[in-house]
This record gives structure tokens, C-alpha cells and sequence, in this order.
């Protein structure tokens, strides 16, 4: 027989016990959908995180910081030691941190693989004001390669000397522009106090305005020209100290493989230092995402194995109601493979038609929610589409599906496969 | 190896080698105290060409023996040659090749798929043999002109009546061009008129295509228009049908 005939029969047959098999369908139906919206909860709860994290930071970057070796909590108090110096750190009150020198930068610098060392300085600007309207609260996050996710204008001129930053788009209003279009291109001045309380004005170019995001809570985006004016204005009188201390560095690297990553990270830790990159510092989130989605995903694959249940009984009974066809098609000389590949194909083509229509109905659904979503509950989330669906998972799930319906066929094909044409004849 | 069985050869053909020659045939069915012998060690030789009537009682095991002949089943013992070839030695690929092309059965019963056009039961043989679905349509509609049946070609299997059931499945035994045509009680589901149309169908192949015919019967007056008879009783081959008065 033919492989296109094979196929044609298959499909004939199928629909030969219209109800038999619709149920059938339904099962799987219900596998299919639960396996689409899941999947398509990783993609989109993932693509909106990588969107995320492009947002905060180059990925090509550690943070790094001194490992602090002081003991735990409760071992009594540490030795004094006039080579380190501590600061105070955020997180809980009283806790601190050790500070950066410069031999710390050239000893980061000196790690084979590290292409650039700068430190991190903290920039407390008191204010952003536009065009004598209100004055408003501002927080800066220098962060070396950040790519934020704009809603007009470009990204910031990292190599000229004009002072420029990304404003975040709820300033926009406050700050009395009409709209996000006009606030791109417009100076602004940024207040800032220095180390003797005399406040100090920096003006600075707005070069773009930053959709709300999740992870931007850190501020503005300022250029090199701009963290370089806010620090000079705010070191004014500074003792030398403060000015050759920080509680951090960032160290970029060439893109490497994660080996490489992890070999950088090793050095750094051997050295003395604490490294994270952005991806250990958001990887929590997603251990947590992908935990729960794939608890959903087993609940899909439960219901597909139910299904693949339904599609052996489905068959199990085609194939004796059709025990005198198979055993009169054995008869005419059809090969023992031929009936099972026309069983197996039945069986598959079952599990396609349910997937199909199941990723079909998700896709539609999820689409619709997810829009419904995005302008509703979730609209501050700007760029957040829930469910997701790429082409290729979809494909992944339908082919799953099929894979499953096709090893619930096998039984039952076999059993078609291996009658005796006369006993099947004979069968009444 | 042909040592010729107890054949009376009245047929003058000058074919050396018999289409279809058995020997000492057994097959039970069951096993322990229900085991029956259904065969008892039967031999016989049949000629291209020959038309043969396997007469007997119900349940005297005509059909066990023509499955046998036909291939569709294998004896407990004995050897059967098809064409010279001993079919034990056959098996997959050829022995479906030889069920598929060689030989054609009208079963007992009709299996005619209900739901299927009448043309798409008649073209099954040629759909496992690979054939493409247009050669299988061209062929599928001269067997049925040849039959008569053109014209319920497009009918579902299931709105015929029982003279036009058993024409479709001889259309489909021919619709493949056998050698040998198997018949089991062809014309027992018939009444007489409409069985009668069905014989002459039948000794019209035989007669004009050489088709070899070999049929199950227990009606005597249809025996009796075969070229030669085989009696059989109780899974053995009788000379005579005397003890056979219907
Ligand atoms: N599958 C089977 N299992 C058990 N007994 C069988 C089977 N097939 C046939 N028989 C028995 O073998 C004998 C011969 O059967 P069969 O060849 O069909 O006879 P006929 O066709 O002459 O009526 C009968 O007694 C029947 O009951
Ligand atoms: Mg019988």
C-alpha cells in the first residue's frame, strides 16, 4: 500500500465513529490547550524578562564587590583592621560594607578575561526640574550597558561630553511636558548637594524617555558625562578618602561562554571579591517562574497520558469492530506492516487533530486574554504579554501530542498487525 | 518432485506443472480433549484452467481445506505447491504478493465495507497492491462493466441487494487479474434465480478468460456443472457422492 493511501485510509477511518473519535478528540483537546497556555506563559513571563534585564544592564558585566569575611551574626565582635574600611550598606540597618580602593580596581583589572574596570559611585541628586515647573525627586543608576526599553527618542551617548539621561516615562507629566515627543531633546537641570551642604546645579539633556518596566525601579539612566558632572559636584569638599573609595565596581568582559563566566567568577572569588552578574541577581526570579510553569506543564502532560488512554481504547475497539475488514485486507495480501501503519497513523492523526484544534483554541484564547491583560490589569507593566506563543513550541507541542497519541496507537496497531487473516475472517 | 496423486487427469492440458497440488493435508482446531480434526489427510492436484468443486456436508471441512489451498491459513501437515513452489518456503513479502495477485476469494460471507462506495471495495486489492488511485479508478470500473455493476458504482455497500453484493465481491476477486479464483458457497446466500446469474458468471470466467475455478459447494446441482468434483467427508476425500444424496 502506498504511504499516501495509507494515510487516506487512516484519515477515512477515523471518521468512520464520528462520536468515538470526537471524544476522543476532546481529551486530547484538553491536553493540547493546558500544554499551549503553559508553554506560552514560559515564553512570554521569559521574553519579558530578558526584555527586562537588557533594560538594567549589559549582560557582558559583573558587579563586583569586597567578599566580606567577617563571621556570622552572633560570633562576637570582629578585630579592628586599619587595612579595611567599612561603610554603611543598604539592607539592614547597622549592616556595612567594605569599600573598593583603587589597588582593588587594578587588582579586578589584572583578571585575565576582564576588559574594563570602573567603579560605582553613588550619585544622590536632590532634584530634576524642567523649565521652572515643580521640582521633583531623582534617583540615577549609571549602569554601563543598559539597553532600556524606549518610548521615544534614542539611547544615551555614552563617548560624547554633552550630559544626557533617560528619563523614566512617569516623570513626563510631573515634570510639565505635554508628552513624551516633546520632553525628548529638552535640557533640564539636576540639583545635587556636595559634601559641605552647598547644592550645585548640572544641566542635562534628555535623550530618550523609558517605558515602565519592572526592573527600573533604580532611576534614571544617566551617560558617562553626566555621572562624571553629578560626581564632581557632589565630591566638592569631600575629604580625599571618600573620593578614592566605593562600595563597588562593575568589571566588563568580552561576551563569553558561562564556563568562561564561571572561571572569571572563581578568579574574582580567589582575589578577594564578590561577582554577580545580572543574571545571578535576576536568576531567582526565573528559578521561581520556570518552577511553577513546570508544575503546570506535568498537570498538561497528566491530562495528554489520560488522553493517550482514551486514544488506546478508542483504537482497541476500532480494531475489533474492524477484525473482519483487517483479516479480508490480510487476505487480498496486505502486509503485516501495512496494518500497523495504518493503525499508528489513525492513532496519530487522532492525536493531531486534537492538538491542533487544542493549540489552535489556546493561541486564540491566550492572544485575547493576554491583550485584555496588557491594556488592563497589567498595563503598568509596560511590554508584558503574558502568554506568548512561539511558532516553534507550538510545533513542539503539537508534535509531543502526536508522539504520544502515535505510542497509545502502537498497541492496538500491533494487535490489528498480527491477526491471522482466517481467525479474522471467521471472527462473528 | 510432482509424483502425481490419486488424480483421474481427465483434463488434456499440456501443463507440466499443476497450479495447485496438495498433499496429506491435516489441521485441527483445538486442543487436548477439544482438539478436531478438521483435516484428515487430504491430496489433490488442480490444473490451469480446471474448474473444481469441493462438495460436502456442513462441517466436513470445505472450507478449512480451500483456506488451506488458498494460503490463508497453514496445515498442521502435509505440503502444498503453488506453481511448483513449495508455499512453506514462502512467507512475508511474496506470500502477500501471491494472495494479492495470484489468487481471488469470494468469501462466505460478502465483508463488503458498508460505508464504502462500491467501486472503493471493488479497487481494494489494487489500493494494497500499490496500485495509483487512477489506474485503480480504470480498472475498478471495466471489472464492474464487466459485471454489470457500472452504473451502482457510486452506491454505498450497504444499498445493494444480496445478487449485487455477490457480483461486487466477485468484482473484487477479478479486479486483480488472478489465476486462481476461490469460491466459498458463492451462490448460498442467493436465491435461485439470482445464484443461477451468479454461476453462470462464475463458468463464464473459467470458460473465457481460463481463470481456474475452485468452489465450495454443497448443492449437488451446482457441482455438477463443474469440470470435476471432490468429495469430501469428515476431513477426507471420498471417490464418490453416493452416501451424499442431499
Ligand atoms: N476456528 C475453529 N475452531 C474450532 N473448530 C473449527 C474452527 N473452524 C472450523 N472448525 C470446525 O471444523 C470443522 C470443519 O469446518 P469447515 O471447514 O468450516 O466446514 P465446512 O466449510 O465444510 O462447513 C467443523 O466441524 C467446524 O466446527
Ligand atoms: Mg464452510
Amino acid at each position: 500500500m502506498k504511504p499516501m493511501d495509507i494515510l487516506k485510509t487512516a484519515v477515512t477511518n477515523s471518521f468512520r465513529s464520528k462520536l468515538r473519535t470526537s471524544l476522543t478528540i476532546l481529551a486530547i483537546f484538553v491536553g493540547a490547550f493546558t500544554l499551549t497556555i503553559t508553554n506560552g506563559l514560559g515564553t512570554g513571563i521569559s521574553n519579558y524578562i530578558d526584555t527586562q534585564i537588557a533594560a538594567v544592564g549589559s549582560s557582558n558585566a559583573f558587579t563586583v564587590t569586597k567578599t566580606d569575611t567577617s563571621g556570622t551574626p552572633g560570633s562576637g565582635p570582629q578585630k579592628y583592621d586599619p587595612a579595611s574600611r567599612r561603610v554603611a550598606a543598604g539592607g539592614r540597618p547597622g549592616s556595612t560594607a567594605l569599600v573598593l580602593a583603587q589597588s582593588d580596581l587594578d587588582a579586578i583589572g589584572r583578571i585575565s578575561g576582564i576588559t574594563g574596570v570602573s567603579p560605582v559611585t553613588r550619585l544622590s541628586p536632590d532634584y530634576i526640574q524642567w523649565a521652572g515647573h515643580d521640582k521633583y525627586q531623582l534617583s540615577v543608576s549609571p549602569l554601563a550597558g543598559a539597553t532600556p526599553q524606549l518610548d521615544a527618542g534614542s539611547g544615551l551617548d555614552e563617548a560624547g561630553s554633552q550630559p544626557q539621561l533617560i528619563l523614566p516615562s512617569s516623570y513626563v507629566a510631573p515634570l510639565g511636558f505635554a508628552g513624551e515627543a516633546q520632553a525628548v531633546g529638552q535640557d533640564t537641570v539636576i540639583g545635587i548637594t556636595d559634601a559641605t551642604g552647598k547644592a550645585h546645579t548640572v544641566t542635562a539633556r534628555i535623550a530618550g524617555v523609558q517605558q515602565s518596566a519592572l526592573l527600573s525601579a533604580g532611576g534614571a539612566f544617566i551617560n558617562k558625562a553626566l555621572s562624571t558632572a553629578l560626581a564632581d559636584a557632589q565630591d566638592t569638599g569631600a575629604p580625599a578618602a571618600a573620593k578614592t573609595t566605593w562600595t563597588a565596581a562593575t568589571a566588563t568582559f568580552a561576551p563569553s561562554s558561562s564556563r568562561q563566566v564561571q572561571d572569571m567568577k572563581s578568579k574574582l572569588a580567589a582575589a578577594g571579591y564578590t561577582a554577580q552578574t545580572l543574571d545571578d541577581r535576576i536568576g531567582t526570579v526565573r528559578t521561581v517562574i520556570n518552577g511553577i510553569i513546570g508544575v503546570l506543564d506535568a498537570f498538561a502532560v497528566i491530562a495528554l497520558i489520560a488522553a493517550g488512554f482514551g486514544i488506546v481504547n478508542t483504537l482497541l475497539m476500532s480494531v475489533q469492530e474492524r477484525t473482519r475488514e483487517i483479516g479480508l485486507m490480510k487476505a487480498m495480501g496486505m502486509g503485516s506492516g501495512s496494518v500497523f501503519a495504518l493503525f499508528s497513523t489513525e492513532a496519530a492523526f487522532i492525536g493531531f487533530l486534537g492538538s491542533a484544534i487544542g493549540s489552535a483554541a489556546a493561541i486564540g484564547l491566550g492572544t485575547a486574554v493576554s491583550g485584555a491583560l496588557a491594556r488592563g490589569p497589567l498595563s503598568d507593566l509596560a511590554g508584558l504579554q503574558i502568554l506568548a506563543f512561539a511558532p516553534l513550541s507550538v510545533a513542539a507541542v503539537i508534535l509531543l501530542v502526536m508522539a504520544i497519541a502515535f505510542l497509545a496507537g502502537t498497541l492496538p496497531a500491533w494487535r490489528a498487525a498480527r491477526q491471522n487473516p482466517i481467525d479474522a475472517l471467521r471472527y462473528e | 518432485m510432482n509424483t502425481p496423486p490419486p488424480d483421474p487427469s481427465e483434463i488434456g492440458f499440456p501443463m507440466p506443472v499443476p497450479i495447485l497440488a496438495a498433499r496429506d493435508l491435516t489441521k485441527s482446531y483445538g486442543r487436548g480433549p477439544d482438539r478436531f480434526d478438521a483435516l484428515k489427510g487430504v491430496s489433490l492436484t488442480i490444473d490451469r484452467g480446471d474448474s473444481v468443486a469441493i462438495v460436502g456436508k456442513s462441517g466436513s471441512g470445505k472450507s478449512t481445506l480451500m483456506h488451506l489451498l488458498a494460503l490463508l491459513d497453514t496445515p498442521d501437515g502435509g505440503t502444498i505447491d503453488v506453481d511448483g513452489t513449495e508455499a512453506r518456503s514462502l512467507a512475508g513479502r511474496r506470500l502477500n504478493a501471491l494472495r494479492n495477485s495470484m489468487f481471488g476469494f469470494v468469501f462466505q460471507q460478502f465483508f463488503l465495507n458498508p460505508s464504502s462506495s462500491v467501486l472503493e471495495n471493488v479497487v481494494l486489492p489494487l489500493k494494497i497492491a500499490g496500485v495509483g488511485a487512477k489506474e485503480r479508478r480504470a480498472r475498478g470500473m471495466a471489472v464492474l462493466e464487466q459485471l454489470e455493476l457500472a452504473d451502482k458504482a457510486k452506491n454505498k455497500g450497504a444499498n445493494l441487494s444480496g445478487g449485487q453484493k455477490q457480483r461486487v465481491v466477485i468484482a473484487r476477486a477479478l479486479v486483480n487479474n488472478p489465476q486462481v479464483l476461490f469460491a466459498d458457497e458463492p451462490t448460498g446466500n442467493l436465491d435461485t434465480a439470482t445464484g443461477r446469474i451468479v454461476e453462470d458468471i462464475l463458468f463464464g470466467l473459467n470458460r473465457d478468460h481460463g481463470i481456474t475455478l475452485i468452489t465450495v459447494t454443497h448443492d449437488h446441482d451446482l457441482a455438477a456443472r463443474f469440470a470435476r468434483r471432490l468429495f469430501i467427508r469428515d476431513g477426507v476425500l471420498i471417490p464418490t457422492d453416493e452416501e451424499h444424496a442431499a
